[in-house]
């Protein structure tokens, strides 16, 4: 996603070591204390654990949390094999990636079912993601295949991969060094019984990727906190403007702020389709400008002589929102590389030139020079 | 409501002429650019391609080519200010750059 400070983990600061159950004879380590490890499974390669497919509450929790920003960097599990039901050489492997969330998502659609999943080490990163950055790829899933000991486990060669695993697994290079033919899934986990009902078949509906207004909505709180910590050091500086200004800074303007804040990571972000315009940074622009006005009429600022601080605020707050909205191409489904650079060439210059203007203006009339 | 992106933007390229006709750049593509029709991959809707590579990755003749990026503001001015290539360096839910 977006921000950069919640972003990634260098893979030295946040790779815990988990308490592990091991011995020789454990194909996955996992913690005996995971309460989502329902037993164990013998197969000729050892145990492998089974993993219930009923979500907990610290599951529920822990996805809320890191849908707030809370620990997202470390929400992981082991890679290797896990089992669900109880799976025997015939059963399908499915794979996928370990973040949490990723794997609790899965789980859950797979009651009833027996299979392996199969968990590659993505950092702690979404299938999808993952794969646009190579560690959901081609030689991780080669080496997880060997060091799981898979091929001594299932009698078939075959293995399900979630569609939007392909951006980074090249599937002839993983059948020409393992022997295993790739099938992709569907791409959201809710439809995987459909797809293995069917003998492996997806619907038209099933491989394309949505970006529904709940998509959307469970994105933005991450995106608002983290809005809101830069936030904190714009409200210290207008704070030591404050102890010589003229015109202190006052709720007013916080309202205002913050109404802009709110339209760039949350309101655009859930209007996006009813937004006139394609390219993120003019939408987030619109809805802050018509925020801005809106704000200044209300306040009666026009009538009243506060010419200088509505002139900064309008030049300002749509720029801030343009920006925040232009942020979230970081989070959407569907913008290109090639889009968002030309998006960004005209609309990084008009935002940092508007809102520098802006910010002039209301310091002008803060100081009272 | 679909929702749509830039015109004219993708670098998305298919040679014909490779093609065998598999199918799996229809089968990866989250947005379904592509049709096979008569043993032959076409590219139905470039407009919708979001250039995530997955076709070009899976295509075992190399007839699909793509410059795959990340489509993420952040990590563009990330790359700019840093001088080096945009990466996704970044964690979230379901989708990201």
């Amino acid at each position: 996603m977006s921000n950069e400070k919640s972003c990634c983990c260098s893979t030295d600061n946040c790779c815990s070591i988990l308490p592990i159950a091991l011995s020789d004879n454990n194909v996955t380590m996992y913690d005996k204390n995971d309460e989502w490890v329902t037993g164990e499974i013998y197969t000729p390669k050892g145990r492998v654990p089974v993993v219930s497919t009923k979500l907990s509450f610290k599951d529920k929790l822990g996805a809320w949390k890191v849908r707030w920003g809370i620990g997202r960097k470390n929400y992981r599990i082991n890679p290797g094999l896990y089992a669900v039901g109880k799976p025997d050489q015939n059963s399908p492997v499915l794979v996928s990636a370990n973040y949490k969330l990723t794997f609790d998502t899965l789980r859950k659609e797979l009651s009833g079912l027996n299979c392996w999943i199969l968990i590659l080490d993505t950092k702690g990163i979404n299938v999808w993601c993952a794969a646009g950055k190579g560690t959901f790829g081609t030689e991780e899933l080669v080496s997880r295949i060997y060091r799981t000991g898979l091929s001594g486990i299932v009698s078939h060669r075959k293995l399900v991969l979630p569609q939007l695993g392909a951006p980074g697994v090249s599937a002839h290079e993983v059948t020409k060094q393992t022997g295993f033919a790739v099938t992709y899934g569907p791409v959201r986990a809710k439809d995987i019984k459909a797809f293995l009902d069917s003998g492996f078949q997806a619907t038209e509906e099933m491989r394309t990727v949505k970006f529904t207004m709940w998509d959307r909505l469970v994105l933005t709180p991450v995106e608002l906190v983290s809005a809101a910590k830069t936030s904190l050091m714009v409200f210290g500086i207008l704070f030591l403007i404050n102890l010589f200004a003229a015109r202190p800074f006052g709720l007013a303007d916080f309202i205002a702020y913050v109404g802009a804040v709110i339209t760039g990571t949350v309101i655009t972000p859930l209007l996006l389709p009813v937004i006139p315009g394609r390219a993120f940074a003019w939408k987030g622009w619109l809805l802050g400008l018509f925020w801005t006005l809106a704000f200044i009429c209300q306040s009666g600022w026009f009538a009243s002589g506060y010419l200088l601080p509505s002139i900064g605020y309008l030049l300002a707050l749509p720029a801030l929102s343009a920006y925040l909205a232009m942020n979230f191409t970081g989070s959407s489904t569907y913008t290109s590389f090639s889009g968002v650079i030309k998006e960004m060439k005209i609309a990084v210059p008009l935002i940092t030139l508007s809102f520098a203007v802006g910010v002039v203006l209301l310091l002008i009339n803060s100081i009272g020079i | 409501m679909k929702l749509r992106y830039l015109k004219n933007v993708a670098t998305l390229y298919l040679a014909v002429e490779k093609c065998i006709g598999c199918g799996r750049c229809a089968e990866v593509c989250p947005h379904r650019v592509f049709r096979v029709e008569e043993k032959k991959a076409k590219i139905e809707d470039r407009d919708s391609c979001m250039e995530c590579g997955a076709c070009a990755r899976n295509c075992p003749v190399n007839a699909v080519t793509v410059k795959a990026g990340v489509g993420c503001a952040q990590a563009v001015i990330v790359g700019w200010l840093t001088g080096t290539e945009p990466t996704c360096d970044c964690s979230s839910g379901e989708a990201c750059c």
